[in-house]
């Protein structure tokens, strides 16, 4: 694959909780503007490497550079003033913040425009702005992943990571939010999405890769891993 | 009637000023701060030694303006004590706090290294001021003001209670209105979201702490401008404070005004049945009552 563009690279990452490795030399490249998909069996460390990248867990060996600099072991916050934006899978919003305060928290560091990037996600999600006013933890579980994901966007980010967007969404919210993803990807922001509905992240990612037992087994172009029949007897239910 | 319950709310202003600092810090900082009573006690003493120091070294009169018990003296130290308390929270965290959080220490240890905390602090004022009470102004200054309902009100009654006024809604603006307020709301409801969104959340605990050590320097203070000042003063208020914080829900800002002023009137109205020495006896017995019947609260609150 063209080694051109990337602005990611995870290389060799080990790392777990206490004393339990979750990842064993997992690597991963991220280029310019593409939806990477990553899949793969509960327990796989998917969300591990997120963490990783983010910050959040200290890896024990491998490095990560964002464009040609390393910020493996940087502070959450400082990755997030580098463009990196993070939505974990759970306790992904201010649940007694309004709606509109959650996304001015998103901001929190980028002070300027701040206005201008809140009616850019309302645009993006209109029901946002008709709830702007009300209590997040009021809100249903789709809305709440909008909120989730519109206070990551409010750091302008050049790559967003999203932890299963669609966890425990009812189906109409869940091809909503991969449209919406999309969407968010043709305005110029690489995507790394964690998924369990592995059929539809493949569907429109560029690439795909699939982690087993702390390792990335495979990766290839999106659409190449859906077709191919082993992959999809292995990891894709048949 | 009417009257005790007028001192209920005087008492229960100064309570509340202590549980919504309590409360603002186990929102944050996620344990019970034993010496936060103790940081009331040294607030009221911290201003009586800027009176009677070096406010007095510079030749700053001691006389009180009319009736009251408000010198240009105390004008002067109750902002520098505030400040100075603020500061003393701030630094027990670098030294305390900072190093258990890095070890990630469980909120017990740290309610116990709050205990030690409290004893230092309550023996440094046995030490520097003697076990003795002592009044900001010898002489009492009793002259009432007649209100209707045959409520009788000294003047620094009304000044205790507007000092009260302006530093809650001074509060509630910054919490509801400000950038760093609600960033402070914001690392309450959720430290680790706040961190991905790259708010620094050691800022925010600086002036979590900051803004706590203040209000108990401003409680400790009006309440020896009230009655008097003695080192026990803070430890003793320590029950009133923690009964008003669980009875307000814990973390909830204005749950503690409501719980504070509950408290203070219910303790001022049983004087009416029980012995006045019976007074803490009633703090418990609603802290007891809340804790069996509806341990979240009045305000519901979030569960931690």
């Amino acid at each position: 694959m063209d080694n051109r563009n990337i602005i990611l690279k995870a290389e060799n990452i080990t790392v777990g909780y206490g004393e339990k490795d979750i990842l064993h030399g997992a690597s991963m490249e991220v280029r310019k503007n593409e939806i990477v998909a990553i899949i793969g069996p509960n327990g796989a460390g998917k969300s591990t490497l997120l963490k990783t990248i983010f910050g959040l867990l200290k890896p024990s060996r491998g490095t990560i550079f964002l464009e040609h600099e390393n910020i493996t072991g940087l502070s959450p916050d400082a990755i997030a003033r580098k463009g990196i934006s993070y939505v974990p899978q759970v306790d992904n919003i201010f649940p007694s913040l309004t709606v509109k305060e959650n996304l001015e928290m998103g901001g929190f560091i980028r002070k300027e425009q701040t206005a201008e990037r809140i009616s850019e996600i309302f645009r993006l999600f209109p029901v946002l702005e008709e709830k702007k006013h009300q209590r997040a933890k009021e809100l249903s579980g789709g809305q709440r992943q909008m909120v989730a994901m519109g206070r990551a966007l409010m750091l302008d980010p050049d790559i967003l990571m999203l932890d299963e967007p669609s966890a425990g969404l009812a189906p109409k919210f869940v091809s909503m939010i991969f449209e919406k993803i999309c969407e968010i990807n043709a305005k110029g922001v690489s995507i790394i999405l964690v998924e369990q509905n592995a059929r539809e992240a493949l569907t429109m990612a560029h690439t795909g890769y699939i982690f087993v037992t702390g390792k990335n087994v495979l990766h290839g172009i999106g659409k190449e891993l859906l077709e191919n029949p082993e992959i999809g007897q292995l990891y894709l239910g048949g | 009637m009417l009257e005790v319950i007028f001192y209920g709310i005087i008492y229960g202003s100064i309570i509340s000023l202590g549980a919504i600092g309590l409360t603002l810090v186990f929102g944050i900082l996620r344990f019970a701060n034993f010496f936060h009573g103790d940081l009331m006690a040294g607030g009221a003493y911290i201003a009586f030694f800027l009176i009677t120091g070096p406010l007095a070294w510079i030749g700053l009169p001691g006389e009180p303006f009319g009736t009251t018990s408000f010198s240009i003296r105390m004008i002067i130290a109750f902002p520098v004590a505030l400040i100075l308390v603020a500061g003393l929270s701030v630094l027990i965290d670098r030294i305390v706090y900072k190093r258990l959080r890095q070890k990630g220490t469980s909120s017990i240890l740290k309610a116990i290294a709050a205990l030690g905390i409290s004893f230092i602090i309550r023996m440094l004022i046995y030490i520097i001021w003697g076990p003795d009470q002592i009044k900001y102004f010898a002489g009492a200054r009793r002259i009432a003001i007649h209100l209707p309902f045959q409520i009788k009100v000294r003047p620094d009654e009304l000044i205790i209670i507007i000092i009260v006024t302006v530093l809650v809604t001074s509060l509630h603006l910054f919490l509801r209105y400000s950038r760093m307020g609600k960033a402070m709301r914001a690392t309450a409801d959720n430290m680790d979201l706040a961190r991905i969104s790259g708010i620094n959340t050691e800022r925010i605990i600086i002036w979590t702490w900051g803004i706590g050590g203040a209000l108990a320097a401003a409680a400790g203070i009006l309440y020896g401008i009230n009655v008097a000042l003695n080192p026990e003063m803070g430890w003793s208020f320590l029950l009133p404070l923690f009964a008003a914080t669980i009875l307000g829900s814990i973390g909830n800002m204005y749950g503690a005004l409501a719980g504070g002023l509950i408290i203070g009137i219910a303790q001022q109205v049983s004087t009416l049945f029980l012995k006045p020495t019976y007074k803490p006896a009633v703090a418990f017995v609603i802290l007891i009552l809340i804790l069996l019947f509806r341990p979240q609260g009045i305000f519901g609150g979030k569960q931690s």
